[in-house]
Order: structure tokens, then sequence, then C-alpha cells
């Protein structure tokens, strides 16, 4: 755990990726193999399952360190992190023991799931009155869950990649899917391939948002492009007789989509799509919100598979006849989508269409319809490049249409968590409806640090109420708020809501009565509904 | 039973002897508890304060300014009021200011911590009627290890870069923070470099007998000359100019109260984050107002509303008053920019 711990603080430490990789392969030459392997599960996104609840630590460390709970609550308001506010309160450990080793903790916590809750609290008091510092903190986390440190996957994987000799891509690869640290070797999880793990997804390639003009791409010849979807990412693996359809975050969707999963399963053996996962009924996309009620069940019933029936809009192939075609070029995996398509009729599997243009202006004019469309805009693909996998520039190039936007009033405003705790960050707008002002969305990016510290001296100095965390703030600032899309929403006050708001610039030039009015706001509501 | 000291919207008033301490409006007479920019403003007629801010205020509110200044424990009679300066340990020159009529005492406390930094002259419980206190670090997560653990840890840093050929460059006000900082380092792992507003402090200071170790002007720094390894003091206000260019490469640090959670520390952007605090950290606030054997006590700057409700939960007859002190890094580095 030691080790761990100063594994921890000098990534925490670091705002370089070169020391950062440095310290990860120091790591990984010196840990124990059980070690090294819990570590990469846990920067990679794999948290032990949560044994405690955490409004029994709470409890327990109001106990032991003779705080009252508003006390407490407050600290962790002021933290913004339950793990290290709990680190801060603790009483200093009064006697200092050898701390074990990462796993051999984790083993311990993952036994709690067999223990009762005096028993979980005499575990938990004993490892605070031992541990200390980074380390207390450290052991907090492992119970809470979340392990957000500031170094990616991507590193972790670089560090692997010099440490074990082998490929990137390879390493990139391996982590992906499910695996269990306390079941294998870091060894054996860079061995494991398809054959030995049928579920095994390949790592996604992600699309950077176009910043040039789409002129300065070159030839249109060398592009394909396709409207982006306004969906979910998925990737569909049929091998070993068995469908095993993953979203981008590397979640199993099996069971929130049976249908999807049993329509596809006729699909040959050794096939891997990449491509969209929306709700389709007869032929016709329905809308992100559609979606949305669906990712919320966890077992769709029946009725609803059949009134919200789920489809992959299928745009890659990564693998045919168990060969991987990662390497092969755009064109190439392309036709033989196309063909494989075309022999698996379903009307649970669409192919995402090519657009046909002649010039980047036909190309503009396409954008423009997107949101007709209920399309988020383009992608762009250069037709001679391989499948790549991460988020890198060149090859895939995503051209969203325009967002909407409109003048909104700062009304509401929270403190943020993790590295924006104890300043004002979360903000809430609103627009006129009359002579009042009536909230519509929240708020959190789009202003620089500068910004934001502005804004939060100015709530502090300009608070009416306070209910809780959340102040009253008065009306005087307004702020362009950009925003994907809007429907009707008998669940917020405006009565509609609107997609993915975020700020888009502080208006200073505008006074609080020159923002836009609720009318405005739903004169943009998509004629149809 | 009428109130010795009130808060008017020119500051903390004592009517009995028409002064007020630390205002921050323009007055006659102003009581200085210490030289920082929210406690020892700008224009005031004529100003009172311990004897080592003789150079200190001089240097940072005109050369001109009418001052009185006296020494530690001395007292003095304004209006059959006795007034006396008692060291609040929070930087050099910083006092408690003691209130005295008719047999009722109270304390305003200005800014001040309890461990003894061993520049400052160190802390000095008052046994008083009513306490006024400051409660910048007035939460329980905020406690603070010996500041011998943190100079080793600096120095250790400092160490560290100077093997791998770097500078360093650490952050701390101009004032207090950064002699303080100055007297934990270890000078012979290299030599150190300082802001002009630090020079000026140490200067002022050093005229009134504190002891300093040597420093170098950053405006000499030449990489021929000292090659890297070096130490360079600078105000968090002069962080981003054009000066560090020519110290690269260099790893950057601050030393703060704040720094001690994680992410106050992120948000820097630093690469480290030294937890070194002038003010009281909330065990130490606790032990002060214990001390002082107060009957009442009033919090003015910092998490009021907790600390007073905390304190009035142990039994403490506790308020707060609307200040404009600023406690660490508010005033502290809003000067350094001005």
């Amino acid at each position: 755990m030691k080790s761990f711990a100063q594994l921890f603080e000098a990534l925490d430490r670091s705002n370089s990726n070169l020391t950062k990789v440095a310290a990860l392969e120091h790591y990984l030459h010196t840990a124990v193999p059980e070690d090294a392997i819990w570590m990469v599960a846990l920067f990679s996104g794999r948290r032990p399952k949560r044994q405690i609840n955490s409004s029994l630590l709470q409890q327990w460390a109001a106990e032991v360190s003779g705080l009252s709970d508003w006390m407490l609550a407050e600290c962790y308001q002021q933290v913004g992190d339950l793990a290290e506010t709990l680190a801060l309160l603790l009483p200093s450990p009064s006697q200092t023991q050898q701390s074990p080793q990462l796993h051999q903790l984790l083993q311990l916590i993952q036994q709690l799931q067999y223990a009762n809750e005096a028993e979980k609290k005499a575990f938990v008091l004993q490892y605070w009155s031992q541990l200390a510092g980074t380390e207390r903190f450290l052991f907090n986390k492992l119970l809470t869950g979340g392990f957000r440190v500031g170094v990616s996957e991507k590193l972790v994987a670089k560090a692997l990649a010099k440490v074990h000799q082998i490929d990137e891509a390879a390493v990139a690869y391996a982590l992906t899917g499910k695996w269990q640290p306390d079941q294998m070797t870091l060894v054996q999880l860079l061995a494991v391939d398809a054959a030995s793990d049928a579920s095994k997804p390949y790592p996604f390639f992600l699309a950077y948002p176009l910043e040039q003009a789409v002129a300065d791409l070159g030839a249109t010849g060398d592009w394909q492009a396709e409207w982006k979807w306004d969906g979910i990412r998925a990737q569909l693996i049929k091998r070993s007789d068995a469908v095993y359809l993953w979203s981008r975050g590397e979640e199993l969707l099996n069971e929130q989509f049976p249908d999807l999963c049993e329509a596809l399963s006729g699909l040959p053996n050794g096939t891997v799509l990449d491509g969209e996962l929306l709700c389709v009924e007869n032929g016709q996309i329905l809308s992100f919100n559609v979606l949305q009620q669906r990712l919320g069940r966890k077992k769709p019933s029946k009725k609803m598979q059949q009134t919200l029936p789920a489809a992959l809009m299928a745009y890659d192939l990564l693998e045919l006849g168990g060969q991987d075609l990662r390497s092969l070029p755009l064109h190439q995996r392309r036709q033989q989508l196309e063909q494989l398509l075309a022999e698996h009729a379903s009307p649970a599997l669409l192919l995402s269409e090519s657009l046909a243009f002649e010039d980047w202006q036909q190309l503009t004019d396409f954008r423009e319809q997107g949101r007709a469309q209920l399309a988020e805009g383009l992608m762009l693909k250069r037709l001679e490049a391989p499948y790549e996998q991460g988020r890198k520039k060149g090859s895939w190039w995503k051209w969203k249409v325009a967002p909407l936007s409109i003048d909104a009033v700062l009304l509401y405003a929270q403190k943020g968590h993790g590295r924006r705790a104890n300043l004002f960050t979360d903000y809430t707008f609103a627009l006129w409806e009359g002579t009042q002002l009536v909230t519509f969305a929240k708020a959190y990016s789009g202003l620089t640090d500068k910004e934001i510290k502005a804004v939060d001296t100015f709530i502090k100095a300009n608070t009416l109420e306070k209910f809780g965390p959340v102040r009253t703030v008065k009306p005087e600032l307004v702020f362009e708020i950009a925003f994907e899309g809007l429907q009707p929403s008998n669940r917020h006050k405006a009565g509609v809501a609107v997609r993915f708001p975020r700020i888009l610039r502080w208006r200073h030039d505008k006074t609080v009565d020159q923002a836009n009015h609720l009318t405005d706001l739903k004169a943009l509501l998509p004629a149809s509904l | 039973m009428s109130h010795l000291l009130e808060f008017r919207p020119e500051g903390m008033y004592c009517a009995a002897a028409d002064v007020y301490i630390d205002p921050w409006r323009k007055v006659h007479k102003a009581l200085i508890t210490h030289a920082h920019a929210d406690h020892a403003r700008w224009g005031q007629r004529h100003y009172i304060a311990q004897e080592h801010n003789e150079h200190v205020m001089r240097a940072r509110l005109g050369k001109d300014i009418s001052l009185q200044t006296v020494a530690y424990g001395e007292a003095l009679h304004i209006n059959g009021v006795r007034f006396s300066w008692h060291p609040a340990g929070h930087i050099p020159g910083s006092a408690q200011i003691r209130v005295e009529h008719k047999g009722e005492v109270w304390v305003a406390s200005g800014d001040y911590k309890v461990e003894n930094d061993g520049l400052s002259p160190a802390f000095e419980p008052i046994a008083c009627h009513t306490f006024i206190t400051e409660c910048t670090f007035g939460m329980p997560i905020y406690r603070w290890e010996p500041q011998a653990l943190r100079f080793e840890e600096i120095n250790q840093w400092w160490t560290e870069a100077a093997a791998t050929g770097k500078n360093c460059v650490l952050f701390g006000y101009s004032l207090g923070k950064a002699q303080r900082l100055l007297s934990g380092l270890n000078p012979s792992i290299g030599p150190i470099f300082v802001h002009p507003s630090i020079a000026q402090m140490n200067d002022a200071l050093a005229a009134v007998g504190f002891q300093l170790p040597a420093t170098l002007p950053l405006s000499s720094y030449n990489r021929s000359v000292h090659g890297t390894g070096a130490m360079v003091l600078a105000p968090p206000g002069a962080a981003e100019g054009s000066w560090q260019k020519k110290l690269e490469p260099y790893t950057d640090a601050t030393a703060s109260g704040w720094v001690q959670v994680r992410g106050n520390r992120r948000r820097q952007s630093l690469d480290r984050g030294f937890v070194i605090s002038d003010h009281a950290d909330y065990p130490g606030l606790l032990q002060a107002i214990s001390a002082t054997g107060a009957e009442k006590v009033i919090c003015t700057h910092g998490f009021t509303a907790l600390f007073s409700r905390q304190l009035r939960e142990m039994g403490i007859a506790a308020q707060e008053e609307r200040t404009l002190f600023m406690g660490e890094g508010g005033a502290d580095a809003q000067e350094e920019e001005a």
C-alpha cells in the first residue's frame, strides 16, 4: 500500500505525461505482480464492488472524530470528495503499522461482502487507526469506489507497453472488456485475445471535432461522409455462437438490449461491428430521448422492446470470419460491411449511408440539414485510413451542426466538486416569462478558470438567499447558453428540456432585461412536435 | 453592559477612546494589528502599530504616514482606555490588541497562529471577557502538522530539483510567508533569489532586527553564472510573469493552508503545494479561544457561520460580525497584485 501511495502522490503532483509514465513504469517494475495488475485495473476504471455504503462511513467517522453530523456534511461540501474528507477529519493514527499490500487490502475489502455491519465497522476503524495521510485517503477511495487521479488509461497502456515490451495497441486491446484483476496476472492479461475470450472488444477509434475549414481536408474524393447519428456508440460482437454488445464505456449492454442481441444472433461467428445504437421504428429513427428511456431500464419489458425497438446503425466492420480487419483501409472494410449487411438483412441492422457529394459546399449544405435528420452533424472518414484506436487527429473528424443558443440569466449557483470544490461553478439559468424569470437549464462548463473566479466572486458578493448548498443570486449576469436540441417536457418548470446545455460565452454586453424570453426558446422547438 | 468595541461601517470602533482598530474606511486614528493590506489600509490620518512595523508600513503605505509605534506589552492610554499590543504569531510585527476600560477587557486578535514559527514572536494567550477572532481555517479539515515536517518536504523538493537540473519557484506572499519560508530553507542546497517585493519587505524587517538568510535579487539570476538548482521566492500575484521564462526548466510550488485540500492544490496548476499557513488551524483556533477564558467570542472572517455555530454547541457564546478582512489568499494575494 505504501508504494501504491507513493505512486499516487507522484501522479498527483505531476502535470507532465512523461513523468507520469515514468512513475507508472517504476511501479510496474517494483511492485509485486498481484499489486501491479490491481493498479492497472484501478487506473483503467475498474473498481472493487462497494461493500459499505457511504452514509455508514460518514456515521463512523463522525463517531471517531467527535464531530457533529452537520459539520461533517459541511466539510464534505467544502472538500468535494468523501474519501478525502474522511481522511482529513479522522484523528491522527494512534499506532503506525506496516500497511498491507494493495492486493491484500483489496482482498480483505472484497471479503466484507460476507461480513455483518459490526464486523465491517471493526475492519474500517482498525485501518483508520493505522493508516495516515495518502494511505488513509486511498483506503477510503478503495472503499467508496471511483478512482480519478488524472492518469488516463492511455498512459497506463504506454507504461505497460514499455515495461512488457509489447506494442501499445496490443496493450490497449488487452485492457478492454471485462477481466478480473484478482484472477489473473498481467502477463496473462496481456496475452488474452479473441480466441481465449470471445467477448473481448476492440478499442474504439474516436474522432476529433473538426476545427479547420472543411475545404482544408483536401480532395473530396479522399473522404467518406456519413451522418453523425445521435445515439450511443456500440460494438457488436458475434463469436463462438454468442452475441456481446459493448458500449464505448465498455459496459456490456446485453441485458438492456435483449431484442437487439437476439435479432443479430444470426450473424456469422467471428464478426465485429462498430456502429451507433439507436431506437428505430419502421425504418424511422427515434429521438435520443426515446433511446434514453430504454437506457434507463436495466431489464426492459416485452412491451418496451416492442414499442421502442433498438437497432444498430453499422458503420464499420472490424472483424469478419475471425480475421481482424482493422489494418485494412476504410474503403475495403466498407465494401465487406455492405456485403455482409446485404446477406443478413434485418430491421435491427442498418447501414450508415455514405453520403454522395460533389464538393465541400454540397457537404456543408448537408450539414445544415443534420438536425432534421435527427443527426448531430456529419462524420468525415479518410477512405485510405485503417481503423485506429483512441482519440487521434487526422483520419476521422466529427463535424457537428452549429448548436442552438439563447441568452439567459444566472439565477442559482452551487459549489463544484473535485478540482472545483469550494468555487461556485454549477449554475442554473433562467429566461423571462413576462416579468418573471423561469429556470430552464443547468450548466457547468464553458468558462475559463479566470471567468469562473470572477463569477465566483460575484456570487459571493450578491447572494440573496441560501437553501442548503444552493444560493440564489441577484439576477445580473447574462450568459449565452448553447444546446444541442430541445423538446417539450412536463418535468421542467419551463415546459421545455434542452440537451447538453453549456455556457458558450459570458455576455458582458447584455443587461438582464436583454436576456431572451421563454417564448424565444419555445420557438426553436421542432415543428412536428 | 456597553460594548467596548462595536462594528461600524468604518470598522471596529472603540467609542470610549474614539479610535478604530484595523478600519477599512478612512478614519482619524487607526490602531493596527498587522501590516497586511486588509488590516492596515491606505489613507488613515494617523496610525498606531507595534514597533516592528515602522519600516514595513512606511514601505507599503507611504514614507510620510503619521505613524506612532509601541512595544509589545507597552500600555497606551487614550481617554482613559488602556490599549496594549501582544504577539499574535501571525507575521513579524503582528499583534493582538488588548482593550481595557473600567475593568472590562476585549481582545481584537487580527490574524494569528498558535504554532511558534521561530521568526515572529510566539502567540500569547491574553485573558479577556470578549475575544474577537478570525476563523480563516475554522473547519476541522484544516489541521497543520509541525512546520519542521513541511520544511523537510520543501528542502527535499529543492534537493531533487537541483539534482535533476531544475530551478525551484516557490510562491508565498511578500510579507510574512516569504520570510518564514526563507528561515526554513536550507541555504546549503543552492542560491536563493527573491522577487523585488519580497526583497523590500526583507529590508524593512532587517532594519528592525530580524535576521534572515542572505538572498540575491531575482533580476541578477543568470543561467551561465548560477546554473540551475536555484530557489526563487515570489509572491502569488507575480505568477505567470515573464520573469519565469529565464528560470526554465523549473518546478513550481505554493505554500498555503488551502492546499490541504487536494482540489485546491490541483486548481493551482502548480507542481507542488506545501501546507504552511500563518493562520491558526482548527484545533489552534479552539485552543486559543479556550486559553483566553472569554465569555463571548466574535468571529470576523473565514468560516464565521460554521465556526460560531460550533462554538455555541460547545457552550461558548459566539456570534459573527461582517468585516472586510479576508484571511489567507484574500488580501494577501490581492495586495501582491496591486
